[in-house]
């Protein structure tokens, strides 16, 4: 009960600053008046004889006032907007949810209605199905959770010196499998065996992983992916470049988008939650780095971050 | 002769329980994983019924659907929108264009969608046979 009227506490519950925050202000705005009041009234009795001090101080006042007015109608504008945002949000979110469902839900409708009797092959292949589909939606719930953790600020990260080139090989071997059966060719550039940053390597790993777990996907039927590690200024630089679809022109800005789709809302890109891209850009941004592509449609992608060099001692 | 169903649907697990379901039904099933492919095949295959998703790689599903609505080939096919998508705007506009039916997958069993279907089918005959 008490929490409730302590604006301090409850603005910091809606993460906004406090000069954004409505119950701080209106408080603000009540000491205000009555403190405008209170010094007019004596600025009055007091200055009887100088009526223009007074409405001076009255302008200067109400000029406050009105400034104070127009943040906090700002502000819950603002509210307002984040709130619409949030059931766009959760409108994507069922919809992302729902596909696996489906798939689940007919499998075993299927299954359980069919009435021909299944072979163990048949059968194998419907099990694989509800498999991939629980894996489907367990891993937009992890990353979910990624998300929401990143956006309320309750992301510890621990940073070590990291080899970047250690993570690649270990990540291309991870990659063998699939590179290989969609005969793509992974192959590492990285001249100076030394070079390290400061990262968190579990999270610098997804991050890692996630470029060339799109580069693999986008480059259909074929083709060569290159990861270039190398290093610039105090910088460390981790390049994947693919020869694959490539990004629409129209898309390009959207790519580290939460849910991005292109620019046609009916038209999905091939399987994935949508977030890997988005998680990648906070990661690397809290990380002290920087983000970002280039991409030509039917030629490829370039998808690189780059981190601060370890501390030379 | 058995009836000739085309599906249009990008999910490969559903293309195979519904395909199972109406093939153990007895139609005849061929499945595009993607909007070109089902519109070249709703052309070149003639189906008596197509079920058309509407989040589609390549063309999306409205996209599809009018491009079989002004072709004098493929415009009197049924059409019935199995999709996953609610939003009022869509249900509207695919209604608009013509659809038979649109079920929401999450809505609907396979048995539910099998039944729909085969009674689009049968007024489509029936509606035929008048004419």
């Amino acid at each position: 009960m008490l929490e409730s009227l302590n604006p301090v506490s409850s603005c910091k519950k809606y993460s906004i600053s406090l000069w954004q925050c409505p119950q701080f202000l209106f408080v603000v705005m009540g000491i205000v008046i009555i403190l405008a009041i209170i010094v007019t009234y004596s600025l009055a009795v007091l200055k009887i004889g100088d009526p223009t001090i007074v409405s001076l101080v009255v302008l200067v006042v109400g000029a406050f006032l009105l400034i104070m007015n127009f943040t906090i109608t700002n502000s819950f504008e603002k509210m307002a907007e984040v709130s619409k945002l949030k059931s766009e949000f959760i409108h994507i979110i069922s919809h992302q949810l729902r596909a696996p469902l489906t798939n689940i839900k007919f499998s075993l409708d299927f299954l359980t209605s069919t009435k021909m009797t299944q072979t163990k092959e048949q059968q194998e292949e419907y099990y694989d199905i509800l498999r991939e589909n629980s894996t489907r939606m367990g891993d937009l719930i992890d990353n979910l959770l990624t998300v929401a953790r990143i956006e309320s600020g309750s992301f510890p990260l621990t940073k070590t010196e990291v080899s970047l080139e250690r993570i690649a090989q270990k990540l291309i071997e991870k990659f063998k499998p699939f590179a290989l059966a969609s005969n793509v060719k992974i192959m590492l550039f990285s001249a100076d065996h030394s070079l390290k940053v400061l990262a968190d390597s579990l999270w610098i790993e997804q991050v890692m992983e996630n470029f060339i777990d799109n580069a693999v996907k986008y480059t259909k039927g074929g083709g060569e992916i290159n990861i270039k590690i190398y290093k610039k200024g105090n910088k460390v630089f981790y390049e994947v470049h693919d020869n694959g679809v490539g990004i629409l022109k129209r898309d390009q800005v959207f790519i580290f988008e939460k849910f991005f789709r292109s620019a046609n809302s009916l038209r999905k890109q091939t399987e994935g939650t949508g977030l890997g891209l988005h998680i990648a850009k906070k990661i690397i941004e809290k990380m002290g780095g920087k983000i970002g592509f280039s991409s030509q449609e039917n030629k490829g992608s370039k998808f690189w971050f780059n981190l601060p060099t370890k501390k030379d001692v | 002769m058995s009836k000739k169903i085309l599906l249009v649907e990008d999910e490969s697990a559903l293309q195979k329980s519904l395909g199972d379901t109406l093939r153990e039904d007895g139609f005849e099933v061929i499945s595009a994983l993607d909007g070109e492919t089902g519109e070249r095949l709703a052309k070149s295959e003639k189906p008596d019924l197509i079920i058309l998703d509407l989040i589609l790689p390549q063309k999306n599903g409205l996209e599809v659907f009018q491009s079989l609505k002004n072709d004098e080939l493929t415009r009197k096919i049924p059409v019935v929108v199995l999709t996953n998508l609610e939003r009022i705007e869509h249900v509207e506009k695919a209604l608009e264009m013509g659809a038979k039916t649109y079920l929401i997958k999450a809505n609907y069993t396979l048995k539910e969608i099998l039944v729909k279907i085969k009674n689009v089918i049968e007024d489509d005959l029936k509606e035929k046979n008048k004419g």
